[in-house]
């Protein structure tokens, strides 16, 4: 039999305690094709790819791998199958090499038996590395990698794999837009091959780039699938949401008040002499490539690194900040830009993540009194439309975007007068998104003060009043709303 | 294309999973009561008040470490000092404690004074010195151990004043005085570690010490907090130890610190932090405790007994996480 169709997903159901994650899904994948599949934070998407990579047993529907009806129990049969992953949170093994992750339970033998050939594992990691353009030493440790490189690895090892079926969930989440274009090549190149590619992200201009294919997700349903050419972009927004979202941005004018944050000859490991000041009422935005430094001087603000030299003051008073926990005193909020290291306790509930800066209000003399914990904790799930079974639920089992909202929800309790938001939409839908952009002008028309780091340009130009441009950890311009252009910002950025 | 179904459909609640959901919550206290069916079945003198008091008293000890030992496992530590800290607060206590010196109020003061200080400096050089908590309180069990022995001159001290000898083997409205003792310690722990701030940053540091000093917790002074807490709680123990036997021993304690934490594990406290409750660690411990009385009552070898035991605690856990 040879079908068109490589992988066949049909009447996919999966329910969690407290919610239906699929329900009836089917799914088509084609070789030498890009599928995206798109949908709102919580609509099941990674769900489903769990169930396709072994990780996650549907309640019904089946599987069919090239015609062929597959019982997929483990992420080894999935492999041997012909499918692999590039997961949403990366998972390598971080104390291996690369040519070890590359190889991890495929490793090429040697003549004595249960012995690994190294030489040959690093030979055929180097060469593989090398054909997706990465040039590393494949015998260092895979937690020295960039994101960006930790992916290449992941490429690498479907590749090695020899898979016919490549998952990538929100694989440029975490990228620069110059190692996205490296992936994008890659992933042409993979589909000359006849590789098909699943594809999952919330990025609206480069699904349009790189599809061929769209399905579009809802609440666990499958709502379409299309050509992406028989598709525009507004029509996609509606069908994502359910409803039609006009403005993304809607920033008004505002008169900024008095400053009430300035830094001078701010110094760091990775950052020197930074100057700015910031305005009550004012977004600041901070562009840059990634690994500028725009992290590093926020963190060190917020008291998560170090100062070597230089002033912070804040409402003219200069004030000394060694730990996050001085800075909250200082009415400084950070949304850190990573979730899983900054932002969560995967292991404890929602709610618990949610006030954790902020039990001071939810308590009766020494004790926490729980019922308002649990008040104002699902307030603020409301606001932000966090999607989970209860408060209660662990953070652990909530969609990756509505992880993210959580820890907005947190900072956002806290009552700051200066918040700082280092790349807060990641991995959030296009639908929240516009919610959080509405909910940051609103914080600095309050009279909040607020700096905004990303990478995505359309971001920073439709919050920012001002932008700071950093490149190799020095501010190289400043533009204001007026004159900032992506040209003009990429062109400071890189020079 | 499909239009139809544009509007977001209601989710449709799913009951389904509570049962197994019930059980894994309670999947340690069946484990218990089953053990304690079979005993009841086993042997007539299981379920006697007289036996149930007498269970209760020897795992008075236990448990008040194994409450302690849990603030620290909760925040992603460990001690292994407790048996030793144990023989040296009640070592110390007693060298206090002879009729006509000093009174109760000060051999009290110095065998908690001895376990809140021990668990300063553990905390102090875990924090600051940065050193695995594993490395340091094995260090510790050592020192604290042959600090016991100096002071004592390596011989148990005897001759204990009847009010010191009151707190291990008196009673206060026919409840053995340990027992209160334990009472209480369950009880302030469970609330500080359920409604208070404190108690809610122990969880936090353990689950992700990063993302808590992020959100403004001073995780230093946490972990410092759960140390102190645990060996003074160890002072406390070796005290009411001592007092029961009407000894300081020097020797005693060996290997206490085990049963605390197999007690905290039992009780589904992950030993990687950031979860587990105090009702579970006293489970735990009431499950060490029965265990031991019934094959006492069985007339079981205690050579033997060490392997029935073994087996039972990992077969308890086993039923509990296997959901
Ligand atoms: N292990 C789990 N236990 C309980 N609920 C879960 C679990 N995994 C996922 N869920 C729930 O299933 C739903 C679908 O989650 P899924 O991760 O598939 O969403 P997603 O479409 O990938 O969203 P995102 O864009 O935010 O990554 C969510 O409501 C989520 O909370
Ligand atoms: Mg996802």
């Amino acid at each position: 039999m040879n079908q068109p169709w490589l992988l066949k997903a049909e009447n996919i159901s999966k329910s969690f305690p407290g919610v239906k994650a699929l329900d009836k899904v089917n799914l088509t994948i084609e070789g030498g094709k890009v599928h995206t599949i798109i949908g709102e934070n919580g609509a099941g998407k990674s769900t489903l790819m769990k169930i396709l990579m072994g990780i996650l047993l549907p309640d019904e529907g089946e599987i069919l791998y090239k015609g062929v009806k597959v019982k997929l129990m483990s992420v080894q049969e999935a492999i041997k199958t012909g499918i692999s992953m590039i997961h949403q949170e990366l998972l390598p093994f971080p104390e291996l090499s690369i040519a070890e992750n590359i190889f991890m339970g495929n490793e090429p033998t040697s003549r004595i038996p249960g012995w690994i050939n190294k030489r040959e594992m690093n030979k055929n990691a180097a060469l593989l590395m090398n054909k997706l353009g990465a040039k590393v030493d494949v015998t260092r440790a895979m937690k020295e990698l960039s994101i960006a490189e930790m992916q290449m690895v992941e490429i690498a090892k479907a590749i090695s794999n020899q898979s016919e079926v490549i998952i990538m969930d929100e694989p440029t989440s975490a990228l620069s837009n110059r190692e996205i274009a490296i992936l994008f090549s890659i992933i042409e190149e993979l589909k000359q091959q006849g590789i098909a590619i699943i594809y999952i992200s919330h990025k609206m201009d480069e699904i349009f780039k790189i599809s061929d294919t769209i399905t579009v997700m809802r609440d666990g349903k499958h709502i379409t699938t299309c050509a992406i050419n028989a598709i525009d972009q507004k029509k996609l927004i509606s069908l994502i949401v359910g409803r039609e979202i006009n403005s993304i941005f809607d920033k008004k004018e505002n008169t900024p008040g008095e400053v009430i944050l300035s830094v001078t000859e701010l110094t760091g490991e990775k950052f020197k002499d930074i100057n700015f000041n910031l305005r009550r009422g004012e977004i600041l935005g901070i562009a840059g490539l990634m690994g500028s430094g725009r992290t590093e001087i926020v963190n060190s603000i917020y008291g998560l690194e170090k100062i070597v030299k230089g002033d912070i003051f804040i409402n003219g008073k200069k004030v000394k900040i060694r730990s996050p926990k001085d800075a909250i005193k200082n009415s400084i909020g950070l949304v850190s830009e990573d979730r899983k290291k900054y932002g969560l306790v995967l292991g404890s509930s929602v709610k618990h993540n949610i006030s954790l800066s902020s039990l001071e209000k939810c308590k009766n003399g020494l004790f926490l009194n729980l019922k308002e914990e649990n008040e104002i904790a699902n307030a603020q799930i409301n606001k932000l439309n966090i999607k989970t079974s209860s408060s209660d639920q662990l953070a652990n089992y909530l969609s990756g975007g509505n992880q993210q909202k959580i820890v907005i929800a947190k900072v956002l309790l806290n009552d700051a007068d200066i918040i700082i938001f280092d790349e807060p939409t990641r991995g959030i839908d296009i639908g929240a998104k516009s919610e959080i952009y509405k909910l940051m002008t609103q914080l600095a028309t309050e009279g909040k003060a607020l700096i905004v780091i990303s990478s995505e340009l359309p971001e920073i130009l439709g919050l920012s009043d001002r932008i700071l441009i950093i490149r190799e950890g020095e501010i190289k311009a400043e533009l204001s709303q007026a004159e900032a252009t992506q040209e003009l910002i990429m062109k400071h950025a890189m020079a | 294309m499909n239009f139809k179904n544009l509007l977001p459909p209601k989710l449709p609640a799913d009951h389904s999973p509570a049962i197994a959901i019930q059980f894994k919550k309670y999947g340690i206290f069946i484990a218990f009561l089953l053990i304690c069916i079979l005993l009841t079945i086993a042997t007539p003198n299981f379920l006697t008040l007289q036996n149930i008091v007498m269970v209760l008293r020897q795992i008075s000890i236990n448990g008040i470490l194994a409450i302690g030992v849990t603030f620290v496992i909760i925040s992603g530590g460990i001690d292994l000092s407790l048996g030793s800290v144990v023989a040296l607060s009640g070592v110390a206590a007693a060298s206090f404690a002879h009729p006509g010196t000093y009174g109760l109020f000060v051999p009290l003061l110095v065998g908690l004074l001895i376990g809140v200080t021990i668990g300063t400096v553990n905390g102090l050089i875990i924090t600051k010195g940065k050193v695995a908590a594993f490395i340091v309180t094995l260090g510790m069990m050592t020192i604290a151990r042959g600090l016991a022995l100096v002071v004592s001159d390596g011989r148990p001290v005897s001759n204990l004043s009847d009010s010191f000898n009151f707190i291990g083997g008196g009673e206060f409205l026919n409840i053995p005085i340990p027992i209160l003792l334990f009472g209480a310690v369950i009880l302030i722990a469970s609330v500080i570690l359920k409604y208070t701030k404190t108690g809610r940053y122990v969880y936090a540091v353990g689950g992700n010490e990063n993302a808590a000093k992020a959100s403004g917790i001073n995780v230093n002074s946490i972990k410092l907090f759960t140390y102190i807490i645990c060996s003074g709680l160890a002072g406390l123990a070796g005290i009411v130890l001592a007092s029961r036997i009407t000894t300081g021993q020097p020797n005693a304690g060996v290997a206490y610190e085990l049963d605390a934490i197999a007690a905290v594990v039992i009780g589904g406290t992950s030993l990687s932090g950031g979860s587990g409750k105090i009702i579970g660690t006293v489970v735990g411990a009431l499950i060490i405790g029965v265990i031991n009385n019934g094959l006492d009552l069985l007339n079981i070898t205690s050579y033997s007994q060490q392997i029935i035991k073994g087996l039972i605690i990992v077969g308890a856990v086993l039923l509990d996480r296997k959901n």
